[in-house]
């Protein structure tokens, strides 16, 4: 279905890199084409991580209204303060990496790691207070499933189905704290090759993509938190 | 150049031979080059080689299982040793077999060639979904060698999550493998929407091009769906925790909606690139436009979108409300409507065409029986009543084997064949083609439409043994399952003997009208076209395909490929 | 059985839905036999009249017809409406029992049934008057079994913790098969029952020696059991070893189990392995395949006790 041949990009031309910047892969054509090409599929992965999150709200939704009881006494037994503390801390870092992707706009690399490392030790701070919310749980013998046995201050847990309650909290906030991990991960690498000066205002896809996959777990969170805490 | 009068088997040698360009194939000779390789081509072959070697042993498995039902009673193997059989048949043809197959072998290699683009979008992402996909595929064999998993495919609760623990791994497999399907699910997203050649718009994309991309978006929005269902039923048998086990508080039909949730749309995954196949073959095997362009492609992507509003019509005798049993029956029939489209407009491509039969062409008419037939059986276990009495019953296996086995894995032979030339630079055997095909066909229907009238009859699925009455209609099945399987032997073994002494392939042997036909070499340069093409025509507009055909029509492109090596375009008038 | 005649496609309908679904059924197979021979038609009479002449040929783009386009979307739609229509009334009927019908209550095990009559007798097999609706209300004990009865053509799944129904009206006296279609293990091929369908005399009579239960002596009302709960599927009473040990002179009997111990076959140790086979596993044999009978009243066990305790 071709008639025609375009000079200007013939496939000689690549590999030498004359004409290109640095950055460009040889299969894309230009710059532009290449960061919406990330940008794409990065919103694609993360419809599919949306729609792994809405499994879990879908079985939590079922199970609030089977056990609606187990579940006011579950909530009772979540500490609102911490959750309320996590979610502001998440919010906090909502904004360093936003701010990150407008100092690099700017050219300011030292600013932006900055900010990078803010981000990656705010996501720390949220996982020492998960932490001690797990293992106050743990104490008590409350775990997910079989083991569960909720004792000392914890006892009045000791209800039909609250297990199912724990369950799906201890699923869902893990599966949360998984990505807050890969995040930090993600961070940390960004950190790395910020320091290495790899990016520049013309070039900062993978922390504007880190940025976008930071904004969703965050808005996971928003959702969890009313969810489990609250209701 | 001048071969109106050739024979077709082999393409005439006289356009081939001269000088040696690299090509995709040998221009990198080591193993770590293919296992590193982020081509889109070479990741299609490394997929090709994975998954032939995956439906030859699920294909074993279903012949063991035929082969037990030969009689009633214990006839090879015992009861337990036969419902890990078609455990291990059904979750290998799906999950390792039939959900990748198209898209990662033909799509790897086809899609970005039919856009005119170098490659798709993120290589490094294509060639880690194979990686995910064998790290599933291990863990499969895994579970087949620590255990035994006789949970049928389908995983139902409570029998999977208070049986053997090597569902442990089974799970995780799927989980894993899952991964693979949304990396090639977005990387073609993206690919085309952002990588079409000059001059390639929406209106001019391939038909398998939009066959890809409706199955694509199954793909990413169904597949997380099944990974979380996976992982909480991976909880369940682990720590007990109640979800989905009656016993503990949980919900079996829960589980049910989850998991026909992804798997009724997976079946979309599964034809949606089938149609693909099948729009290309009608076209470049009539040499006539396709019949209702957009309503093909349209129709591909309204299938998509309805496919994930009728998962219900999978548990009408399961306990859900009879309210949810009539709506999902009512969008179950709306299914039919856009896929007769595809059907009618199919046959109707072939009106005023130049009809010939070469053996893709064999497999695509063939598909037109089978789907057919499948998908009318479709519409039968969905109406609600008659359902009651079908459900899982051999009518079921029957219907969903036209479908699966007869619509998309005689596709992929179909597209296989017709590419074969492209990806491999050789030609198959012609005759033996034919033969194989004729055989195919034959062997399938006699032993998949014996088990519709066994299902109608009563027969339930799943049973080792059975009662007296069944015998003959099942011996009919199993002994076909053999001419079947003989076809398919058939085909490997000629399709193996010409990668060594096959006729060369020229770039265009069957004369058709897209972009990895007109303007790439067979097999390809590593970076599929030396230019990059400009787009100035539909893909099937054979009437203006001047650099296949010559100008004026006076066609020297018989189907020998006739034309240069490479097929540069000439200078004509531009658009 | 009398299920085997019928038409090529279905057995012989035995129950007052069955008519209607077959011809539901029928309509479906004959518009999708009329569907098969337009398109294999067409696509035969295309391949052949447009095949190929020479290597030259260079047909031109035909115009696609708008009213062709149109018909055959709207003569499907008509068509699955249509279809639609009658398979939810169908199944509307299918779902609502008719108020004055005769209740059995089922439960399903892995791998068997066991019927309850409101007079207290039991079966392991259905027995059902004919001419009467029966509404069967269904339970499962473990994992989840369904109960399909092709001539009656329905069918419908039984859950563990939860109860579901169906119903039936027999208009055919005979015996009909009775499957467990959700898979369940590894007898779920044989968790085959049979229908009786009796005349409301007979079935008055069945009913009356069924619950004769009280009256009969235990080592008789053992065997009865045996039998219903399905023990001699995996327990020969011949001396042959199936999937358990046979029953034949296994009292007072040394048994060598799993734990190495060995212990004597009295009684109490016949009595624990019906209720909790677990507890002492026989060497040979695996453990956990035999499920409890717990459910059991008292007296059905020390029945099947004094039935074992014969087997010399
Ligand atoms: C490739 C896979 C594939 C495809 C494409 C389909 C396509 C369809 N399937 Fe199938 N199906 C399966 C794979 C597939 N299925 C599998 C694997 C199972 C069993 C799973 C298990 O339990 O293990 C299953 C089970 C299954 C059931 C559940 C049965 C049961 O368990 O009781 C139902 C019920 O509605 C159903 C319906 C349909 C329908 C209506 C279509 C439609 O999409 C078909 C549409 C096509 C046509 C209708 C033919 C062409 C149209 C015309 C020629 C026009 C004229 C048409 C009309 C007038 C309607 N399928
Ligand atoms: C892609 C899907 C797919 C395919 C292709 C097949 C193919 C076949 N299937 Fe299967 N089948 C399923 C998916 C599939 N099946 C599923 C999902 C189930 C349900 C499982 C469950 O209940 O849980 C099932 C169940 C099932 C049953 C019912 C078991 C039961 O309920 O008890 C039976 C019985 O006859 C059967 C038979 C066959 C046969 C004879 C083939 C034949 O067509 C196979 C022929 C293939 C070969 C003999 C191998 C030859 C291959 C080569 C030589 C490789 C060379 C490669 C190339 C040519 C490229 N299958
Ligand atoms: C699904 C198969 C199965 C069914 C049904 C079954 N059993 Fe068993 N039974 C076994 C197996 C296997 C063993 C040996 C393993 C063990 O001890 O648990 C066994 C052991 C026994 C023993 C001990 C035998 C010995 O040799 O010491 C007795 C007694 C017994 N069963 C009685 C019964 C009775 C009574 C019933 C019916 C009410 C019954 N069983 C139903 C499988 C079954
Ligand atoms: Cu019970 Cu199958
Ligand atoms: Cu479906």
């Amino acid at each position: 279905m071709a008639t025609q041949t375009q000079e200007t990009q013939d496939v000689q031309a690549h590999g030498d890199g004359h004409g290109h910047h640095e950055r460009l892969q040889h299969h894309f054509l230009s710059l532009d084409q290449q960061f919406g090409s990330a940008k794409l599929g990065m919103w694609l992965f993360l419809v599919t991580e949306l729609l792994l999150f809405s499994g879990m709200f879908v079985a939590f939704a079922v199970y609030l209204q089977w056990y609606p009881e187990a579940f006011a006494v579950g909530a009772e037994a979540l500490d609102w303060r911490m959750g309320l503390a996590n979610t502001i801390v998440l919010l906090a870092s909502s904004l360093t990496v936003a701010l990150s992707i407008h100092f690099i706009q700017k050219g300011n690399t030292k600013a932006m790691i900055t900010s990078l490392s803010a981000t990656l030790g705010l996501a720390v701070v949220f996982l020492v207070i998960k932490y001690f919310e797990y293992t106050d749980k743990f104490a008590n013998g409350i775990f997910p499933g079989e083991a569960f046995n909720p004792t000392g201050s914890y006892a009045f847990l000791d209800v039909p189905n609250a297990v199912q309650y724990f369950s799906i909290y201890y699923v869902m906030t893990g599966i949360h704290a998984v990505h807050v991990i890969v995040g930090m991960g993600l961070f940390a690498w960004l950190i790395y090759r910020a320091l290495r000066n790899h990016f520049s205002p013309e070039w900062y896809t993978p922390v504007e993509l880190g940025g976008l996959y930071w904004h969703f777990v965050d808005l996971i969170w928003i959702f969890l938190f009313p969810l489990l805490y609250l209701i | 150049m001048s071969s109106a009068t050739a024979t077709h088997d082999g393409g005439s040698a006289s356009a081939a031979g001269s000088s040696e360009a690299p090509n995709y194939l040998n221009h990198q000779k080591t193993i770590r080059s293919w296992l590193l390789t982020l081509d889109h081509k070479r990741i299609g072959v490394l997929y090709a080689v994975t998954l032939a070697t995956v439906f030859l042993i699920a294909g074993l498995l279903a012949i063991a299982v035929r082969l037990e039902l030969f009689m009633p009673g214990e006839t090879i193997m015992s009861n337990d040793a036969y419902n890990q059989t078609f455990t291990m048949h059904g979750i290998m043809m799906v999950f390792l077999f039939i959900v990748p197959s198209i898209p990662a072998i033909l799509g790897n290699f086809v899609l970005p060639m039919q856009l005119g683009a170098k490659d798709v979008a993120f290589p490094r992402l294509n060639l880690a979904s194979w990686y995910v996909y064998m790290i599933g595929g291990a863990l499969v064999v895994t579970a087949l060698l620590v255990g035994s998993v006789d949970t049928g495919w389908t995983f139902y609760t409570p029998y999977s999550s208070s049986g053997s623990m090597s569902v442990l791994y089974m799970t995780l497999a799927i989980f894993i493998a899952g991964f693979s399907s949304i990396f090639t699910g977005i990387n073609f997203i993206v690919t085309i929407h952002k990588m079409r050649a000059p001059g390639l718009t929406w209106n001019r994309l391939p038909l398998f091009v939009w066959g890809l991309y409706a199955t694509s978006i199954v793909m990413v929005l169904a597949t997380p769906v099944i990974g979380i269902t996976m992982i909480l039923l991976f909880l369940e048998r682990l720590l007990q925790i109640g979800i989905f086990d009656p016993a503990l508080g949980g919900d079996p039909i829960l589980f049910q909606h989850f998991f026909w949730f992804y798997s009724h749309p997976a079946v979309y995954i599964m034809i949606l690139p089938a149609f693909g196949i099948i729009s290309e073959l009608m076209t470049a095997f009539s040499r006539q436009r396709i019949f209702g362009y957009k309503a093909i492609a349209l129709s591909s992507v309204a299938i998509a979108l309805l496919g994930f509003l009728v998962w219900g019509h999978h548990m009408f005798v399961s306990g859900q409300s009879a309210i949810s049993g009539i709506v999902f029956s009512l969008i179950t029939y709306l299914i039919g409507i856009p896929s007769g489209i595809k059907i009618f407009n199919w046959v109707a491509t072939m009106y005023k065409g130049s009809v010939w039969l070469q053996t893709p062409m064999l497999y695509a008419l063939s598909f037109l029986f089978l789907f057919t037939i499948g998908g009318l059986t479709g519409i039968m276990v969905g109406v609600l009543a008659v359902d009651v009495h079908l459900h899982d019953t051999y009518y079921v296996v029957g219907h969903f084997h036209y479908v699966m086995m007869g619509g998309t894995v005689i596709a992929l032979l179909g597209g296989m064949h017709y590419w074969w030339p492209k990806i491999t630079g050789k030609m198959y055997n012609e005759t033996l083609g034919k033969i194989g095909a004729i055989l195919i066909f034959i062997g399938f229907n006699a032993t998949f439409f014996p088990q519709l009238i066994l299902g109608a009859r009563g027969m339930p699925r799943r049973y080792a043994t059975y009662v007296e009455e069944f015998t003959f209609l099942h011996q009919v099945s199993t002994i076909s399952s053999l001419v079947l399987a003989a076809g398919l032997f058939l085909v490997l073994g000629y399709m193996v003997h010409s990668l060594f002494w096959g006729e060369k392939a020229t770039s265009n042997p069957w004369g058709a009208a897209t972009l990895e036909w007109t303007m790439a070499t067979s097999p390809p340069d590593p970076h599929n076209f030396t230019r990059t093409p400009i787009v100035t025509r539909g893909p099937y507009d054979f009437h203006l395909a001047d650099e296949v055909f010559g100008p004026r029509h006076v066609g020297d492109g018989a189907g020998d490929g006739a034309t240069s090596e490479p097929a540069l375009p000439r200078e004509t008038e531009s658009t | 059985m009398g299920n085997s005649n019928g038409t090529v496609w279905l057995p012989e309908g035995a129950s007052t839905v069955a008519s209607e679904i077959d011809w539901l059924f029928y309509f479906v197979t004959w518009t999708s036999l009329a569907i098969m021979l337009l398109v294999v038609g067409g696509l035969i009479y295309l391949a052949y009249t447009y095949r190929r002449r020479s290597a030259d040929d260079a047909p031109q783009p035909i115009k696609e017809s708008k009213l062709l386009e149109i018909s055959w979307v709207v003569i499907p739609t008509i068509l699955v409406l249509l279809v639609f229509t009658w398979g939810f009334q169908g199944y509307l009927k299918l779902t609502v029992a008719p108020p004055n019908a005769y209740e059995i209550q089922a439960t399903a095990f892995s791998w068997g049934w066991s019927f309850d009559y409101p007079n207290g007798a039991s079966s392991n097999n259905l027995h059902v008057p004919v001419d009467r609706p029966v509404k069967v209300n269904m339970s499962s004990e473990d994992v989840l079994h369904s109960l399909f009865i092709p001539a009656f053509r329905v069918k419908q799944d039984v859950l563990p913790d939860r109860y579901s129904s169906v119903w039936f009206e027999a208009t055919r006296e005979g015996e009909y098969h009775l499957f467990c279609s959700e898979y369940c293990g590894t007898q779920h091929a044989e968790m085959i029952a049979t229908v009786h369908v009796h005349s409301q005399t007979d079935f008055n009579e069945w009913l009356a020696d069924a619950a004769m239960d009280e009256d009969i002596p235990l080592p008789e009302l053992g065997e009865r059991l045996f039998g219903q709960q399905g023990c001699q599927q995996c327990h020969s009473i011949d001396g042959t070893s199936g999937i358990g040990p046979t029953m034949q002179g296994l009292y007072m009997n040394d048994r060598l189990l799993q734990s190495g111990e060995t212990v004597t076959a009295d009684e109490n140790y016949l009595r624990q392995m019906i209720i909790e086979p677990t507890a002492q596993v026989v060497e040979g044999y695996p453990a956990g395949v035999m499920p409890s009978y717990a459910r059991l009243s008292e007296r059905e066990i020390n029945a099947l006790v004094a039935y074992i305790k014969e087997l010399e």
